[in-house]
Order: C-alpha cells, then sequence, then structure tokens
C-alpha cells in the first residue's frame, strides 16, 4: 500500500534535478562591475580611451578581473569587491570626463556550460540603485492639445476665406468668436467635417455676434493621454540610454504614471535633473519695432507679442509666431564656438529645415530670440486633504542673434552659462521634448553599501533560520524528521530555481517571505507525522497509519494553503515593488511546499518502508 | 514520542476567562488606536526618509540643529548602531518635495564630507493617500475572500467564526504597534497580511477537526467535540507555531533593521494568532450555537472527494 507507481517516483527525480538545474546559476552571483561607454555619439571608445582606463587603474592600484568589449562603444570591467568596483569608478569617472558615462552594474558570471540559465534578478534594495514613479501632468497633455488646435482653427478658417473674430480658451474648451450666425453656421459646417470624432461643436450663447464652442470628445482626451504617456515613454527611455546605466527599467504603471528603475545608480540628483526636466527650446523673431522696456514698465504688452527676460534680466519682445519648435530637432551635441564659448549645435529633421527655412530666409538680419521653456511642477497637499497640482512655465531667452543667413538643417546656438549647461541641454534636446511634463511622486534610492548589507542579512537570516527548523525536525520526528528535512531543501532549491527561472525580481521583504516559507513548509509534514501518531495510537498498523496518515491530512493541508495563498495573491496585487517580492516567494514557497510536503517526502518514505512487510514500529 | 495516550486539557471549561482577556486586549488595542493613533511610516503619509552612515557615533542634535537652520523640520534619531542616523521630514509645503533628499544630503555632507547616504525614500502626498486606501482595501479584500472559501468548504458559521478569530488578531497586533508607537510603514501591512494567511492556517486545521468529530462522535455534544478536537490539533499547533516561530527569531535578530518591524509583527501575529485558533475561533462557534446536525451534509451534495478518503 506503501508503493509509488513508477511515474511518480520520476516526477519526483525530474522536479529536483530541473530544480537543482535551474537554481544553480546562483552560486556563481553576479560580479560586480562597471560599464563604461560614450555619451555622446560623436566620441568613439577606441584605444586611446582604453589606454586612458587602463593607466588610471593602474595608478590607483586598483586590478580588475578583466576588461571585455560589449558592443560598439561600450566596455564592461569586472572587479572582486563592490569597495573596489567604487573606488574604480570614482577613479575613471574622474579620468574620463564628461564625454563618458561611468555606471555601476552587477555582470552575470554564470559559467560557460549554464549559459542561457540566470540567477535570481535582485531587487533595487539588494543591489543599489534609484527607483522612480512620475507621474504624467495629463492637464498639460490636454492644454497642449487644445492650443494646437486652436491654431489649427484659425489656419484653416483663414484658409476657407470665413472672417472669426478671436478664438479664446475658456475653462477646459474653445469658443470662436464671429460677427453673424451664418459665418458661424459656416464655420461649423466646415469644422465638423474635419474634427469628425475629435472635437464636438455646439452654438454657444454669446452676448455680441455668435459663438461656436469647441469641446474635445472622450476618445479625443483618452487618446491625447495615451500618446502623452507614451511619448513620455520614449523619450525617457532615450534619456536614461545617455546616463549610461546598465539594465534600466521604464515602463508604464496605471494610466498616468512611468516608473523608472536604475540600478546601481548612486546620485539620484543628476537622474532628477536628466529625467524630469521638462526643457524645450522656441525660435521666434524679436519685436524690433517696439521698446521692450516701456511694454515692462508700463505693463501694456503691444498684441501680437509676447514679453520675456534675458538671463541678465533684460526684457526682450517676442513675436507670438513661434518661427520653430523643439519638436524638429533631431540631434544636438555640445560644442565651442568661435569665440571658445559654451554652444550647442543643433541639427533638424526635413520638414524642421524647410520650416525654418523658410522663417528665417524671408528674415535675414532679423533678430531672433531662443527662448529655452521649462516646465516644474509642484503637488501640495490642501488643508481639506485634496490634492492640488500647480505647474509653472518658466521661459527665459537665452540669446538673442541677428540671421545673417537662410538657416535650415543645421546651425548654433550660444548664450549659455557653462559647458555643463551646454552639455545638458544638448542631451535633453537629443532626447526629445516630453509630450507633457511629469513630475516624481515616490523616490526609493538605496546606496550600494545598504544593498550588500541587506544581501548578506538576508542570506544570513535564511540560513539561520534553515538551520534551526532542521534540528528540530530532526530531534521531534527522528527519521520522519529527516525525510522533512530532505522536503525543507528541496523546498528551498525548488524557490530559488522557480525565482530564477521567472527572473522575478528578489527584494528583502521577498527574502523574508522566504524565511517564513521555510517556518511554515514543515506544516504540511507535521500535519502528517502528528496523524500518523494518532492513527498508531488508535492501533493501526505501522503502514496502514502511514497511509492512512497521507491520506487524511491532505485536504486539511490544501485548505489551509490555499488560504495563505489567498492572501499572498491579495498582496501582490495591491502590493508596490518590495512587497511584490514578498507576495511572490510566498505564493511560489506555498505552492512549492506542498509539492514536496506531500509527494516528495512520500516518494522517499515509501522507499524506507513501503517494501517492508513486517514493519512493527515507526521511528516517528 | 507522544505516541501513547491523548491529551485532554479542558479548554473550552476555560473559555469564559479567556474570552474576557480578549476583550480587555482589544478594548486596550482599539482604545489606544484613538487615543494614540499610529505611527505611519513615510509610505503612508508621504514625506521624505533618508538614513545615513557615519564612519564613527554620530551627534543626533547636531544634525538636528544643522536642518533647522536650512528650515528643514526634522526627526532626527539613531537607527540601529549609533553611526547610522535616520532623518525623517513630513511634507512641506513651498518646497520641492522631491529635491529634499538631495538638498538634506547636501547640507550634510557640508559639516562631515565622510556622510554615507544608505538609502532615500520620497513618497508624494497622493502615493501614500493611495497606500493607505489600497491597505485597507486589500485587508477588506482578504477576509472577503476568506469568507467565501470558508463557507464553501465548511458551512457559514465556521468561516464567522474563523473572521472573529481573524479580526481578533488583526487588531490586538495592529493594538500593540499603536501602544507601543512602533512605525507601522508598508512592510508592517505586509507581515498583517500574511498573519492573516497564517492565523487562517491554524484556524482551518482546527475547523477540519471539529468537522471530522462533530461526524465521528456521535455521543458526544458540542462542547465536547470541540474540546476533544483541540486536544487532538493541540500537537500540530505548537509544533508549527515553534518552527514558525524559529526562523522569525532568526529574522528578527539576523535580518537587518529593515525587517525587524516586520519580523516583530509577524511574531506577535504568530502568538496571538495561535492562541486564538485555540480560543477565539471554537468560542465563536459555540457561541454560535454550532451542532451536529449543521455539519451534515444535504441530501443531494455531490462530494466528489470522497474516494481519496479526504473527509466529509
Amino acid at each position: 500500500m506503501n508503493r509509488y507507481s513508477l511515474w511518480k517516483y520520476l516526477l519526483v527525480i525530474a522536479v529536483t534535478v530541473l530544480g537543482l538545474l535551474f537554481a544553480l546559476p546562483n552560486l556563481y552571483p553576479a560580479q560586480p562591475a562597471i560599464q563604461i561607454s560614450s555619451a555622446s555619439p560623436v566620441v568613439p571608445l577606441d584605444n586611446n580611451v582604453l589606454e586612458n582606463i587602463k593607466t588610471t587603474l593602474t595608478s590607483k592600484g586598483l586590478a580588475t578581473e578583466s576588461i571585455e568589449t560589449v558592443g560598439e562603444n561600450k566596455v564592461l570591467l569586472r572587479f572582486d569587491t563592490p569597495d573596489n568596483q567604487l573606488a574604480a569608478q570614482e577613479a575613471i569617472n574622474k579620468a574620463l570626463g564628461k564625454d563618458f558615462n561611468t555606471a555601476l552594474n552587477l555582470a552575470p558570471a554564470t559559467p560557460a556550460w549554464l549559459r542561457g540559465l540566470n540567477p535570481m534578478n535582485l531587487g533595487l534594495d539588494l543591489r543599489g540603485g534609484v527607483h522612480f514613479l512620475m507621474e504624467v501632468d495629463m492637464k498639460s497633455a490636454i492644454d497642449k492639445s487644445l492650443a494646437r488646435n486652436s491654431e489649427e482653427f484659425r489656419t484653416l478658417l483663414r484658409e476657407k476665406k470665413i472672417n472669426y473674430l478671436g478664438v479664446k480658451r475658456v475653462a477646459d474648451h474653445l469658443v470662436i468668436q464671429f460677427k453673424t450666425e451664418e459665418l458661424r453656421d459656416k464655420a461649423e459646417d466646415e469644422l465638423k467635417g474635419q474634427y469628425r470624432n475629435e472635437i464636438d461643436f455646439s452654438n454657444s450663447a454669446t452676448t455680441k455676434g455668435a459663438a461656436l464652442k469647441a469641446v474635445l470628445t472622450q476618445t479625443n482626451i483618452n487618446n491625447t493621454k495615451r500618446f502623452a504617456l507614451q511619448q513620455n515613454i520614449t523619450t525617457l527611455r532615450k534619456r536614461v540610454d545617455s546616463l549610461g546605466v546598465a539594465e534600466p527599467v521604464v515602463q508604464q504603471q496605471g494610466l498616468e504614471r512611468i516608473v523608472v528603475q536604475l540600478p546601481g545608480m548612486q546620485d539620484p540628483t543628476i537622474a532628477k535633473k536628466i529625467l524630469g526636466t521638462t526643457a524645450t527650446l522656441e525660435f521666434r523673431l524679436v519685436d524690433e519695432g517696439r521698446d521692450a522696456y516701456a511694454a515692462q514698465s508700463s505693463g501694456r504688452i503691444p498684441s501680437g507679442d509676447i514679453l520675456l527676460k534675458e538671463r541678465n534680466g533684460n526684457p526682450v519682445l517676442l513675436k507670438r509666431r513661434v518661427m520653430l519648435t523643439g519638436e524638429y530637432i533631431t540631434n544636438a551635441s555640445a560644442g565651442f564656438d568661435q569665440n571658445q564659448q559654451p554652444s550647442v549645435n543643433i541639427v533638424l529633421d526635413s520638414k524642421g529645415s524647410k520650416l525654418f527655412a523658410k522663417a528665417t530666409g524671408a528674415n535675414v538680419q532679423k533678430l531672433m530670440g531662443v527662448v529655452f521653456i521649462e516646465h516644474k511642477t509642484d503637488i501640495t497637499k490642501q488643508e481639506d486633504g485634496t490634492i492640488k497640482k500647480v505647474t509653472k512655465v518658466n521661459k527665459e531667452v537665452i540669446n538673442v542673434a541677428r540671421i545673417q543667413d537662410q538657416l535650415s538643417k543645421r546651425f548654433q546656438i550660444t548664450g549659455l552659462d557653462s559647458p555643463q549647461e551646454s552639455h545638458t541641454l544638448a542631451l535633453l534636446l537629443r532626447a526629445g521634448a516630453l509630450a507633457a511634463p511629469i513630475y516624481i511622486v515616490e523616490e526609493r534610492t538605496v546606496g550600494p553599501s545598504l544593498g550588500a548589507d541587506n544581501i548578506s542579512a538576508g542570506f544570513k537570516s535564511v540560513i539561520i533560520g534553515f538551520v534551526l527548523v532542521l534540528i528540530f525536525m530532526a530531534v521531534y520526528y527522528r527519521v520522519f524528521g529527516l525525510v522533512a528535512n530532505l522536503a525543507l531543501t528541496l523546498n528551498l532549491v525548488l524557490i530559488v530555481a522557480i525565482l530564477s527561472m521567472l527572473q522575478a525580481t528578489l527584494t528583502l521583504p521577498g527574502i523574508a517571505g522566504i524565511v517564513l516559507t521555510v517556518g511554515m513548509a514543515v506544516d504540511a509534514n507535521v500535519l502528517i507525522y502528528e496523524r500518523i501518531k494518532e492513527e498508531i495510537r488508535n492501533g493501526l498498523a505501522p503502514q496502514a497509519a502511514i497511509h492512512s496518515g497521507y491520506e487524511k491530512a491532505f485536504s486539511t493541508i490544501a485548505d489551509a494553503n490555499i488560504t495563505t495563498l489567498i492572501a499572498a495573491i491579495v498582496l501582490y496585487g495591491m502590493g508596490t515593488g518590495p512587497i511584490k517580492g514578498f507576495a511572490i516567494t510566498l505564493a511560489i514557497g506555498i505552492v512549492s511546499s506542498m509539492f514536496t510536503a506531500i509527494m516528495g517526502t512520500r516518494a522517499v518514505i515509501n522507499l524506507i518502508y513501503g517494501g517492508k512487510k513486517d514493519l512493527k514500529k515507526l521511528a516517528i | 514520542m507522544n505516541t501513547k495516550t491523548q491529551r485532554n486539557i479542558n479548554f473550552v471549561g476555560m473559555r469564559k476567562p479567556a474570552m474576557v482577556f480578549s476583550i480587555l486586549m482589544i478594548i486596550a488595542s482599539i482604545g489606544s488606536l484613538f487615543v494614540n493613533g499610529l505611527n505611519l511610516g513615510v509610505d503612508f503619509t508621504g514625506g521624505t526618509v533618508i538614513e545615513v552612515g557615519y564612519p564613527e557615533a554620530a551627534n543626533v542634535d547636531d544634525i538636528r540643529k544643522a536642518l533647522a537652520t536650512a528650515k528643514y523640520d526634522a526627526s532626527v534619531q539613531h537607527f540601529g548602531t549609533a553611526k547610522d542616523v535616520l532623518i525623517r521630514i513630513a511634507p512641506q509645503d513651498g518646497v520641492d518635495r522631491s529635491k529634499v533628499g538631495d538638498n538634506i544630503l547636501s547640507i550634510l555632507k557640508q559639516d562631515n564630507a565622510a556622510v554615507e547616504m544608505r538609502r532615500v525614500e520620497f513618497v508624494g502626498p497622493q502615493i501614500g493617500d493611495e497606500l493607505r486606501d489600497d491597505g485597507g482595501t486589500a485587508m477588506l479584500l482578504a477576509l472577503a475572500g476568506i469568507l467565501v472559501y470558508v463557507t464553501l468548504r465548511f458551512e457559514f458559521r465556521f468561516s464567522v467564526g474563523a473572521i472573529i478569530a481573524l479580526v481578533h488578531d488583526v487588531i490586538i497586533t495592529v493594538g500593540i504597534f499603536s501602544i507601543t508607537r512602533m512605525e507601522f510603514d508598508l512592510t508592517i501591512l505586509a507581515a498583517i497580511l500574511a498573519i492573516i494567511g497564517y492565523s487562517l492556517n491554524d484556524t482551518i486545521v482546527v475547523f477540519d477537526r471539529v468537522r471530522e468529530n462533530f461526524l465521528k462522535l456521535r455521543k458526544s455534544n458540542a462542547e465536547e467535540s470541540i474540546n476533544t478536537s483541540i486536544n487532538q490539533t493541540l500537537s500540530r499547533t505548537i509544533v508549527t507555531s515553534l518552527t514558525t516561530l524559529l526562523v522569525l527569531i532568526a529574522l528578527f535578530y539576523f535580518g537587518g533593521k529593515i525587517i525587524h518591524g516586520f519580523s516583530l509583527a509577524m511574531i506577535i501575529g504568530v502568538i496571538v494568532g495561535t492562541y486564538s485558533s485555540i480560543y477565539v475561533a471554537s468560542s465563536s462557534l459555540l457561541m454560535m450555537g454550532i451542532t451536529r446536525e449543521a455539519l451534515l451534509p444535504p441530501e443531494k451534495e455531490d462530494d466528489g472527494r470522497e474516494d481519496d478518503g479526504s473527509m466529509v
């Protein structure tokens, strides 16, 4: 009766072997490494740079385990300890300067015969790094959309020669004013044809003349939001690439948020600056006919103009109509102009080149202003508990220059404070403007030393907890206890294997989950063994007791584990990163412990006791 | 060991003093929650937490003064050893909150260049609110899911009993955190959900046995059946609690400061949970007038599980 059919033994063996195989890569943990990549497309990572790196390291007395070239323009240096890694990063960063990114990395060290299998994916709280949760300012995205529509209405109505008095923004929609109802109706027909499904047009009550109300449809709003999020993710990815971090994560979370994770990054300030800045450029003609100072002091700005300040505080009157916006910029690099002043070299795409050529060609010898635009959003919590978002737009004129020639595809702008600023601006322009401003709603940064501390603490507690339980089970349940210990060991191996296979992220609470599972996994065995003891007490023969013990305990084990599983699933659904890690390891641990406790131990017990026909006493 | 005789401690007889004890604990917990509230961590309130390490023992007062000069109202305390300092800043108006961490680090660096950043956590106000709401929802969802599951597997009064035991455990655990003013952060919430799972685990095992005995022991009344059930499952309950406590103690001492609160919460939960499985759950059953008849399957019930010898 206590025999397993062959396939069941084979199943247990197969699972054990697979488990060991998938868990094995974890014996070769990732090594501290540095990834060096070129920050600018014009500066290659050639042999000179490599020599520079090598001499820097030798001069500091740091040895690397190996130097590998990884793809184009990337080099990986491995070190034996995190301390060496950090010291080397500082030294190399200083030596190579701004043109190169020196990023901390964990390089996999899986031997060749295990290639294809990976060790567990360590979370940020174990390897150090920065985690940002950013929210897209959807209101700004909608604002932009309305502004664009407003401009388009004007152009369309002008083309169709329909006279309108003005296009105004009212709350969350637009209102176009007309002199007569006839004009309004004509416009409505035209516009309705163009904007089917995008904008709803309706008559709007007004005191004088007639007005047309334009409201964005819900589909339009949803699309705008979705597009803004996607655009921002793409832009962020490019910006993150330029930071040179290895294995970054940029993902959507929910409908309005983006998660950015930068493992190994130590200085969140730079990351925040690069990621959070919504910077773009605008080029506008200077209104040379009017006096900016007069406008500033009187407060009356001539229609068709806007008043902005230069860096030094001088007011400038710029035409309202924009000659070129930042979206057409395909490439930008930092450099110096003929006076050795920091500058940014800009390359436009074909559409932009045409637009800009036309605009500058018509205005040669006129003054043009370069406007630097930055969005800053502040979130405050009011007394009544509501959240208020305030977005400030900072527009500054960084340069006013006379257009010497028609400009088209390539040109240079100057007027920047420092090489650092030109560098940052070039980077931001290269990566593209964000479709809508983003702000950081959550940040978790873990320094590398804490990461290493957490790993060793987690490791220690798993080992010690495990050993304590092993001793207890062996003493209390004797032979059966030893079998349970085997199951416990297999359970631990399976958890590691499944985590490695799924590449699920292991966090510190995740390790706590593993430790917890170790303690709870024995429960199934305890249930079975206590039942066996009871059956013996009730007079059953040992063989029958074993059989009955396993049978009767099964449904209890199932019930009990399923309820803990429910808790784990709920946790997974609501949690953020580290808590999700806990839920995952708990869930995996429960499932694997059911397998090892029921099938695993049964197989071993059957092998030990199953064949014995005259079993009189059980060592339990 | 212990294969000889069956213990028979009169648990059920002691249930009145146990109930009084439980009610006192619950009143104390709820009272403390109203008076003291919970020391909510940054995860729920929003704000910034910075942990820094110094090469030698750090002076907490100096740090606090330096930050106050920069107009930061910070709570500064040691964290683990005298060399580690934990700085907490509540959400402040008019300041770019996401930059608070960086600003504080630069201030600290000016005082002592050897300061090392261990971690920085910034939680914006809406995230804090969301986590609070999500946490509450999670707990309710878990309880609801469990109510349904237990009703399906047992009977309605069992699930009510189980829920009462769980609510008892959660209130007392949270109450202890309120009384001691220990920090209640996201990991503690995770611990509470884990405790719900674990305590239910325990309770189900007892219920399982109660159901089996009700149907088997035709001569005993409800009280006696329950008593027998508890006694029979006692070995298992104690052993499992013991092994779980062993690992939790390992986690408590060796797991580091970050999950210190988590392991403590779990230890409290396991102890209270074991107690509730023995007393609270069964007392509730008795109070609700559980009888043998309630457990008999209705005529048409399809119990396909019978072949495995599992209980009916």
